[in-house]
């Protein structure tokens, strides 16, 4: 075995790729409960690839053909409903997972500086994963397929001038059609794939070259090393401690992933929209049109932006901005510590109120407008959608978060940060 | 982790908060099915094929699928099978999609993955509340699906219904009149500020009684709901297992964790 490593190392970097990136590399001894969601969004990413390989043998990307190949997939194909269960519910995870990893980094200010790129890149993983998930959303070719991808590509017509025709050319067509549909298979199978894999791998080569963060905000990496053992005093190396403690998290995780995907794979039409078992009918607009919950805080922002100069761009403007906003808080945030656990009563205020935001506009997303009826005669917004009206107020909650940051966070009255790390 | 017990709590009281609303007024019973009750599900299928298969198709539905209810292939082929002689071939009808649009307006809808469209408590309730309308094109009404295109072809066994409305002082009284019907119940705004209650009552009886009617419908509904997803009791077996098997295996991973980490202090 040693002979045969020795014969692989003289060609190929193999054990100095193992050590560099898992096997030698020295994590902070304190990651808590958050720290789990980094290596689940990882494995996520490994079973939505396996199983989309198995799917794809039996998928056809056809608008005659894809809905009954799906039904054939969940009937006639042999453990078909599992590996399709599996995905769809892997889809859904991935952003819950994602979502957990991107508020660790908020609580603990793992994006502050040496750490920017590593943000970007995970920024980056985020963006191409909305895309990914986009796409692969019209594969069914239900009725919310259809139509979800028809609200979103219509997003672009509004662009002035060139929208009506960038949205042909998405398109391919004139509406969603077979012609659509085969160029979104190609996107979700190989091309943006492609795409996440390599800033997953960027992200990872990132995050191993210049350290974890952890909890505390301690820098482990510059603390002086033992002689004897070459750790400093809060690191461990990842493996085997953190390979074995991440399996007790995967074990977990997958108990939870079993338990939606044997037991209730639909998760009252979050995960899997009952509209979308009624085939795709491209002249029949379904009343109410909601996308899958992941997207939904941002449809809601979309949905509350009201049209000014006769042109609804304005709402497309805030939602991009919405998610092009993250990359920009390694810069935004001034605070003298990066953990929460240090920082004072302004900074979690503001971080409370951005999660009770992303939540409340998460959940109007999901239901129409009307949900909460009209602002009463005597009421200020007299005639007003209620539910518009606080979509619009958390709205501007969401972005006072980011753009007041600068301001609040150096204000905010932080206790020091420790020299070592605190056990919990 | 207290905090993290709020957040959990925040996102669960979300998402409960739309399953509580009732849609617009309707008031639906729940379905009396069960989803093990091989006796209840082959019932269902002989209703299915009997009373449905002449309009609606089941096209990705395999006859010798029902295997899987406890049917055995002679007993598909001699009893449950008119359209075809091949006992492979999917639940289709002989009906053309044209034919139907000039009979019907909409071509009735492929019932394969109804149920989960619907529901089963949208179908059971859908399914016993028609009633006699004069005014439509077919003679018949729906309370859950109003000017619905299907007539009630089950009317020889249910007998006949006729709407029953009754007006009230304000929608505080209609509610509570419509919780007290225990039944299938749409309340509606009147002339303001009153409210009116629909409900069905019938009018001239069936061959059936109405407590083998709904026995009947509520058969039917637990096919339409194993036909929209014939793996679901596999499934649930199997998630059992391996549920129970991720448990021992998280014993291990954990006990391994605590015994590598006792020398990080």
């Amino acid at each position: 075995m040693q002979r045969l490593i020795t014969w692989i190392d003289e060609r190929f970097p193999m054990t100095t790729l193992w050590e560099s990136q898992w096997g030698k590399y020295i994590a902070p001894k304190n990651f808590n409960f958050w720290y789990y969601f980094g290596s689940l969004a990882a494995l996520v990413l490994v079973m939505q690839i396996i199983t989309g390989i198995f799917l794809t043998m039996n998928y056809k990307p056809d608008a005659q053909k894809a809905f009954e190949s799906v039904e054939y997939i969940m009937r006639d194909v042999e453990w078909g409903w599992l590996i399709r269960y599996m995905h769809s519910t892997g889809a859904s995870m991935f952003f819950v997972v994602v979502y957990l990893h991107m508020f660790r980094g908020l609580l603990y200010g793992s994006y502050r500086k040496p750490r920017e790129l590593l943000w970007i890149f995970g920024c980056l993983v985020y963006l191409a994963l909305m895309a990914e998930a986009f796409f692969g959303y019209l594969l069914p070719w239900g009725q919310m397929s259809y139509w979800g991808a028809q609200v979103i590509v219509n997003l672009f017509s509004t662009i002035p001038v060139i929208g009506d025709d960038l949205a042909v050319w998405i398109r391919g067509d004139y509406t969603i059609s077979d012609i659509t549909l085969n160029r979104f298979f190609a996107f979700h199978v190989i091309a943006l794939p492609l795409v996440l894999l390599a800033l997953v791998a960027a992200h990872l080569m990132a995050l191993h070259e210049v350290g974890s963060n952890n909890p505390d905000g301690v820098d482990v990496k510059h603390q002086p090393r033992d002689p004897v053992t070459g750790l400093p005093p809060d690191g461990i190396y990842s493996h085997p401690y953190y390979t074995i403690k991440d399996i007790v998290g995967v074990v977990v995780f997958l108990a939870v992933f079993s338990f939606i995907v044997f037991f209730w794979p639909e998760v009252g039409g979050y995960f899997l929209e009952s509209n979308n078992f009624i085939p795709a009918d491209p002249l029949k607009t379904p009343e109410h049109i909601a996308p899958v919950w992941y997207f939904t805080p941002y449809y809601a922002m979309l949905r509350a932006v009201p049209s000014f100069f006769a042109t609804q761009v304005w709402g497309v403007l805030v939602m991009g901005a919405s998610v092009l906003i993250f990359f920009f808080l390694p810069w935004l945030d001034r605070g003298a510590v990066k953990s929460i656990r240090y920082r004072g009563g302004l900074y979690k205020g503001w971080l409370a109120a951005f999660v009770v935001s992303f939540l409340i506009l998460g959940y109007l997303g999901t239901v129409p407008v009307t949900v909460w009826g009209q602002f009463a005669d005597g009421f200020p917004f007299y005639g007003a959608d209620k539910a518009t009206v606080v979509a619009r107020v958390f709205t501007v909650v969401y972005f006072l978060f980011f753009l007041l940051m600068p301001w609040y966070t150096v204000r905010d009255r932080t206790k020091p940060q420790p020299e070592r790390v605190v056990w919990r | 982790m207290n905090k993290l017990a709020c957040l959990l709590l925040a996102v669960a009281a979300l998402a409960a908060a739309p399953v509580l609303a009732q849609e617009g007024g309707l008031r639906m019973p729940p379905a009396p099915v069960n989803r093990l009750d091989t006796d209840s599900l082959q019932r269902g299928a002989r209703n299915f094929v009997n009373y449905c298969l002449n309009c609606h198709s089941a096209k990705y539905m395999r006859y010798n699928r029902l295997t899987d209810i406890g049917l055995t292939e002679d007993e598909i082929k001699n009893n449950l099978m008119f359209a075809t002689t091949k006992i492979g071939d999917t639940m289709t009808v002989a009906m053309q999609p044209a034919d139907a649009k000039k009979w019907f307006g909409n071509p009735p809808p492929d019932l394969s993955v109804e149920a989960r469209v619907r529901g089963r408590d949208w179908l059971y309730n859908y399914l016993l509340s028609f009633y006699r309308d004069d005014k439509s094109a077919t003679g018949w009404n729906n309370l859950v699906f109003p000017n619905v295109g299907m007539p009630n072809v089950l009317w020889e066994l249910s007998g006949t219904n006729k709407l029953v409305e009754t007006e009230y002082e304000d929608h505080e009284k209609a509610e509570g009149a419509a919780i007290a019907t225990r039944g299938i119940s749409l309340v509606e705004p009147a002339q303001h500020p009153k409210y009116v209650v629909r409900t069905v009552a019938q009018e001239a009886p069936g061959r059936l009684s109405k407590q083998d009617y709904e026995a009947f419908v509520a058969d039917l509904v637990n096919y339409l709901d194993y036909m929209a997803e014939p793996a679901r009791n596999e499934r649930m077996r199997i998630g059992i297992i391996v549920l129970m098997f991720l448990g021992v295996l998280f014993l291990f991973a954990y006990w391994t964790k605590l015994e590598f980490w006792k020398d990080v202090h």
